[in-house]
């Protein structure tokens, strides 16, 4: 850069305030999350005489509100209903995704072209507008809500779209026929094919949809709210909406809960800080 | 994969797919565009066609016009400040400064968490945190919780979409700077632009495709907001905070008048579309190649 002699100076002091203004805006940032952290640890009373004083000034400090919200969130269950539901239907709309948006690129016929159409236009569609008929036919006509396994297959079918569009496009940019030519001639069945030479070539784009879409099943509300109200199947936002419904006044106990609900996910994105962001930058420009 | 036993493959690759894809997006929707022609309850088991009557049932909805013109406030409010903050806070991280991925993944933060914890998370900060500096230091802003005063509820739901979204929005326009050439901002320098002519003629032009992208998101988003609304304000007070996804919500699942509900969804969806699809129009004309 021309400036580095002169202007060095006034670079670097530009920079410094830059960093300044950021500082200053990260903590208001930051501010909730500390309230919610500070706040977990103290009694109600402390809460109510202040929700500032901090850590090292008040006398009740205790664990009693993690160990309260833990039993009364039934914690446990609903991190497993979370979990099961997260991780079953990130693996089947994977599978499904892929195999048919290979099937899309490799056959050009009027049913694939036409799927593959329909399938980016209704990428626009917001749920609101979906969910009303879709409760009449699965709740009416079928009568199979309340069960995990429709969710899973709803949470596929919404997702299909866009999985399918990403994954045509790696697809069709990506992976040359002809390796697809020599397994065949190798003596490859086409499942073959796919399981062995196409499917761990899109390893890049699975690891974005991956985190796209457990990020998404995993923090869903509408969606579970419609299809889930057996107690014992809840899901972690469910469960946070009905226990915040019960105990609102109860604000150590709140904190507690909804730290609780947000650890999983922190802990998780301070490991895979890198691929998160990369995924969801690359799910968004594509 | 091109062979004989086209149909034995359709069957394995495609069909499971497109089944899901189908049956939990397509048949919903078209059924949902007949809904709207019947009087269905929710609980009958017949349905009646009844006509556009559904449609003249939301005309009369007034409730759901104001829910919309609410909205419309909304959205300009928020698709304009996330984006200027984002586009501003990603211009201060792409100077190369040091810490530049640690901000970038704590601005994103919020976007992890699903926004029903999100909003209570900000409804503690309103109705005790703020309402506390407001007692200590008797500055009436904070005095009584915005949550209870109608135009600042307002206010708050704009802030927390705003925190919520922005630190995505950081993400794609730091991505937009980062893929700024060297020697076109460089050949800028040289030909004597300063700070403000750099930013409006060369970085601006340039990064118009993030910014497509980031309106399209935003857009989108703040159409159909819904978590937050629910758990922060849940409409109140009196109703001055409930969107028009709220409204579909409550019309269908708690008046029970489908009907009218879903040719409500469908308007939101149509007005979705088309602002959206001319956003993608008017911004994709402005996006320029280095």
């Amino acid at each position: 850069m021309k400036q580095t002699t002169v202007g060095g100076n006034k670079r670097k002091a530009m920079n410094l305030l830059a960093i300044a203004v950021l500082v200053i805006i990260f903590m208001a940032f930051m501010f909730p999350f500390l309230m919610v952290v500070i706040n977990s640890l103290k009694q109600k009373r402390d809460i109510i005489k202040s929700p500032f004083s901090w850590l090292f000034t008040i006398k009740g400090l205790s664990f009693d509100n993690f160990v309260k919200a833990f039993v009364q969130m039934d914690f446990l269950n609903a991190f497993k209903n979370s979990l099961i539901v997260t991780a079953l239907s990130t693996l089947v709309v994977t599978l499904f995704a892929t195999m048919l948006a290979y099937y899309i690129v490799r056959n050009k016929n009027k049913i694939s072209s036409f799927t593959f159409a329909l399938m980016v236009a209704s990428m626009i569609i917001p749920f609101q507008a979906i969910m009303i008929p879709l409760v009449s036919i699965y709740g009416g006509t079928l009568n199979v809500l309340n069960h995990r396994i429709t969710l899973i297959f709803m949470h596929t079918g919404f997702s299909m779209a866009m999985s399918v569009f990403m994954f045509h496009g790696f697809i069709k940019g990506n992976i040359p026929i002809a390796l697809e030519e020599a397994s065949c001639i190798d003596g490859c069945s086409h499942l073959q094919t796919f399981f062995l030479i196409v499917f761990p070539l899109l390893k890049p784009t699975i690891s974005t949809m991956v985190i796209l879409n457990s990020l998404a099943f995993w923090n869903d509300f509408l969606l579970p709210s419609l299809v889930l109200t057996d107690k014992k199947l809840l899901t972690l936002p469910l469960s946070t909406y009905s226990f915040y419904g019960t105990y609102s006044a109860d604000y150590g106990t709140i904190m507690a809960g909804l730290l609780l609900c947000v650890m999983p996910i922190l802990i998780l994105y301070i490991v895979l800080q890198k691929q998160i962001i990369g995924g969801v930058v690359a799910g968004a420009v594509k | 994969m091109r062979s004989k036993n086209n149909g034995k493959d359709f069957c394995i690759f495609a069909l499971p797919g497109m089944f899901c894809f189908f049956a939990v997006v397509i048949i919903p929707f078209l059924y949902g565009v007949y809904l709207t022609l019947t009087d269905w309850d929710g609980v009958a088991k017949t349905k009646n066609f009844i006509g556009l009557t559904n449609f003249a049932g939301v005309i009369r909805d007034g409730q759901f016009w104001n829910s919309l013109l609410l909205t419309f406030q909304y959205v300009i409010v928020v698709v304009v400040l996330v984006n200027v903050i984002a586009f501003g806070i990603a211009y201060l991280l792409t100077r190369g400064i040091k810490g530049q991925n640690f901000f970038r993944a704590g601005f994103f933060t919020p976007n992890l968490i699903g926004g029903i914890v999100l909003g209570y998370i900000w409804q503690f900060v309103f109705s005790r945190a703020f309402v506390s500096i407001g007692e200590s230091t008797k500055w009436s802003l904070f005095e009584i919780s915005w949550l209870s005063t109608p135009g600042k509820a307002f206010a708050a739901l704009v802030m927390v979409s705003v925190w919520q979204l922005a630190g995505y929005m950081i993400l794609i326009y730091v991505a937009g700077f980062m893929g700024l050439s060297e020697d076109v901002m460089e050949a800028a320098s040289i030909d004597g632009a300063s700070g403000w002519r750099k930013m409006v003629n060369i970085v601006l032009p340039l990064m118009m495709s993030s910014i497509t992208i980031c309106l399209f998101l935003t857009l989108s988003r703040a159409f159909m907001v819904y978590d937050v609304n629910l758990s922060l304000t849940a409409g109140g007070p009196y109703g001055t905070t409930e969107m028009a996804a709220m409204h579909v919500y409550e019309k269908a699942f708690t008046s029970r008048a489908f009907g009218v509900g879903q040719a409500e969804a469908l308007i939101l969806f149509i007005v979705v579309a088309c602002i959206s699809g001319l956003q993608v129009y008017f911004t994709k004309k402005q996006e320029v190649e280095a």
